[in-house]
């Protein structure tokens, strides 16, 4: 049987489009809350990405960090996002979700339990942002063995060499960072520019699926199509933000984000 | 976990920048493998390069201006009548504090990998306002990131930064102290790598940053060597180095020369940030110990709760706010080279007071809580007891705190 991921990928391969994934921070801005989100906008979205807040967070923009010291200040602790997911594929077993976070969380909790609790709650896919290639070899050596996606990232200034070694050591998904900025800022290369970077990293393994994250927003996501798969992140947190702001349920604006940025890329 | 010999402990981390095995390392993004590695190069190759040792010899002595003074605190040993009591004081150095090093040796390896711009984190704004001054020396474009707390706290510093050129980043995320800081400049560079340089401002960060930071104020204990033997002949029977220690920096250089010694010899004494006596927060995570994690970049004890969220620390004292703490240190404690205690605010303010009444120095308030151990302790003593503590700060930028919590009779002629 396929890995959900793969399947997702699969399905929206045949739809001849990019599979679209969300990046929610779990517990933004409530642990009920953040379900809602999940389930609401799963409709639209192939796979869903889960962020574990974290309080140094040295690779966030703003919105990110707003969302996640929100979860944070309202109570969120690891158990309670195992329980989210759990919750979630009670109704919808299908669906992935990666798991997204700072490597610190793990290493406290410790892997090997982290990663028992991630197979019993249903977690498919874990990305982790501050734990790069080689350092993640042992990791991701663990994470295959329990049956979840160690997702490798890569950025404009890994060299053709490394890429080359991190490719060869990757499971079936990697991650592609557009450009060199925190997650949420402004796109400043050219769609054109990443699509570039992209099937460079894409002729190195055709086989393995790339998306590209960082900076999409609906402005940008359709002129990146071509791609197998495209992540929006800070302008999720941002509505969930805003809404809140004007105390307007986040649920439904998140969702009719969700479902306009699919209608862009079909 | 075994402190070899006659390896600079800077180099005696393994193939992934770990020492001991489990401090350190690089938990970065992808996006700095790069730039890091870069940096790790250049380092590794101009440190052994003669012309570029001469070239920060040459701006150490003509600019910072070496040596620091090495002095007896006469009536403060008589007062307390037990160990000779000296202090290092580095807070002579050109700005006023032991920063100046590892600003100088970043501003000059940017100029070398042809960056025009360098960012640098400040907590107690030492750090920032000697950046300022390298950068400005060396005709970089300067971007500091402070905490918004640690702006309110330490104004003479950002005054003198601006004053520098430098631009002025204030954090307002978490506790808007250095934590924060060093994280949004973090962030900043892994937005801004292809053009600008990064110098973390202490013996923190990536294992790089932790290298050249601690290569950089060796210069302390170099200068401490020369000036224990004119004094006395040859190194002290019974040495005792005191300093404070919030990331590492001026400590691990104060000690660095004296590493192969036996430490029934020459004692290293680590003193951390203990916070107020009331409040449970504190910036002592190997005094009171603190669980190993991952913070900015580096394994490390650090002040953390149980699902791995940095906590907020307390300390009068903004150089020595920051809940980690370097890895050469959990290094040198683990191998039990160096020995860590904490001071209270109020121990550091004490101290202050009993400086400042018997001698013309005026540790800032880092030091402060060094000298309030070594103060105790050298009671103690014996008489052929050389304790030498590191004034590494003036007093200058902490005087609205002083004046606030002593008196403006203790700031008057600063």
């Amino acid at each position: 049987m396929l890995n959900p991921i793969s399947e997702a990928f699969e399905k929206a391969k045949q739809e001849n489009r990019p599979a679209l994934l969300t990046y929610t921070v779990a517990g933004d801005s409530t642990k009920k809350q953040s379900l809602e989100i999940l389930k609401s906008i799963s409709k639209n979205a192939d796979i869903l990405e889960l962020g574990v807040p974290h309080n140094t967070p040295v690779a966030d923009g703003s919105q990110i960090q707003t969302s996640s010291y929100r979860a944070i200040k309202n109570g969120i602790k690891i158990n309670s996002i195992f329980q989210i997911v759990k919750d979630f594929k009670k109704l919808n077993k299908n669906k992935p979700i990666i798991l997204m976070g700072y490597y610190n969380m793990i290493f406290q909790y410790d892997e090997n339990k982290f990663l028992h609790k991630c197979k019993i709650s249903g977690v498919n896919g874990l990305i982790i942002v501050d734990l790069p290639w080689p350092e993640n070899k042992e990791f991701a050596k663990k994470c295959k063995k329990n049956s979840i996606v160690f997702i490798q990232l890569l950025s404009p200034t890994t060299t053709n060499k490394r890429l080359n070694k991190i490719i060869k050591d990757s499971q079936q998904m990697n991650y592609f960072i557009s450009m060199l900025s925190t997650t949420g800022g402004k796109l400043k290369v050219s769609p054109k520019q990443i699509l570039k970077n992209y099937k460079k990293i894409k002729k190195i393994n055709p086989k393995k699926k790339v998306v590209i994250g960082f900076g999409i927003t609906k402005k940008t996501i359709g002129k990146l199509k071509s791609a197998d798969g495209l992540v929006v992140g800070s302008a999720i947190c941002k509505e969930i933000t805003r809404s809140l702001k004007s105390r307007q349920n986040p649920v439904t604006n998140v969702s009719k984000l969700v479902k306009n940025l699919k209608n862009k890329i079909l | 976990m075994i402190l070899k010999k006659r390896i600079p402990v800077i180099d005696q981390g393994n193939r992934l920048g770990f020492w001991g095995g489990k401090f350190g390392g690089n938990f970065v993004p992808e996006t700095l493998k790069k730039p890091i590695e870069d940096l790790e190069t250049l380092f590794n190759k101009l440190k052994k390069d003669k012309n570029f040792i001469n070239e920060r010899d040459k701006y150490f002595k003509n600019w910072v201006g070496t040596p620091t003074r090495f002095i007896k605190l006469e009536n403060l040993t008589n007062y307390v009548g037990g160990a000779q009591i000296w202090s290092k004081v580095v807070s002579d150095a050109n700005g006023g504090a032991h920063k100046i090093y590892n600003a100088t040796v970043h501003c000059l390896l940017a100029k070398r990998s042809g960056k025009k711009i360098i960012c640098g984190d400040t907590g107690a704004g030492y750090a920032g306002k000697m950046l300022s001054m390298a950068a400005k020396k060396f005709g970089l474009k300067c971007k500091i990131f402070m905490g918004a707390k640690d702006i309110k706290r330490q104004q003479p510093n950002v005054r003198a930064i601006k004053k520098n050129g430098a631009e002025v980043i204030p954090v307002y995320s978490g506790s808007q102290t250095l934590v924060d800081a060093v994280s949004e400049c973090m962030r900043f560079w892994v937005a801004n790598c292809d053009t600008t340089a990064m110098c973390v401002g202490s013996t923190v960060g990536p294992a790089v940053f932790v290298r050249i930071c601690g290569w950089s104020t060796s210069q302390i204990s170099r200068e401490l060597k020369v000036q224990l033997i004119d004094e006395f002949g040859s190194i002290p029977k019974k040495l005792k180095l005191y300093n404070c220690v919030g990331g590492g920096s001026s400590s691990f250089g104060f000690w660095n020369e004296f590493m192969d010694y036996d430490k029934r010899q020459c004692e290293f004494i680590g003193v951390e940030a203990g916070g107020p006596k009331k409040s449970k927060k504190h910036a002592a995570p190997l005094t009171y110990g603190s669980k190993i994690g991952i913070l900015h970049g580096a394994a490390q004890y650090v002040n953390q709760n149980s699902d791995g969220q940095i906590e907020e620390t307390e300390s009068i004292s903004a150089g020595l706010d920051y809940p980690g703490i370097s890895p050469l240190h959990c290094f040198l404690k683990d191998t039990k080279r160096a020995r860590y205690t904490a001071a209270s605010d109020e121990d550091a303010l004490w101290a202050y007071k009993m400086v400042t009444k018997y001698e013309k120095l005026k540790p800032s308030l880092e030091p402060s809580h060094a000298f309030s151990v070594a103060i105790k302790e050298s009671k103690r003593f014996s008489k052929d007891t050389i304790v030498v503590v590191n004034s590494c700060g003036d007093a200058y930028k902490d005087r609205g705190i002083l004046q606030k919590k002593l008196g403006k009779k203790y700031v008057k002629s600063n």
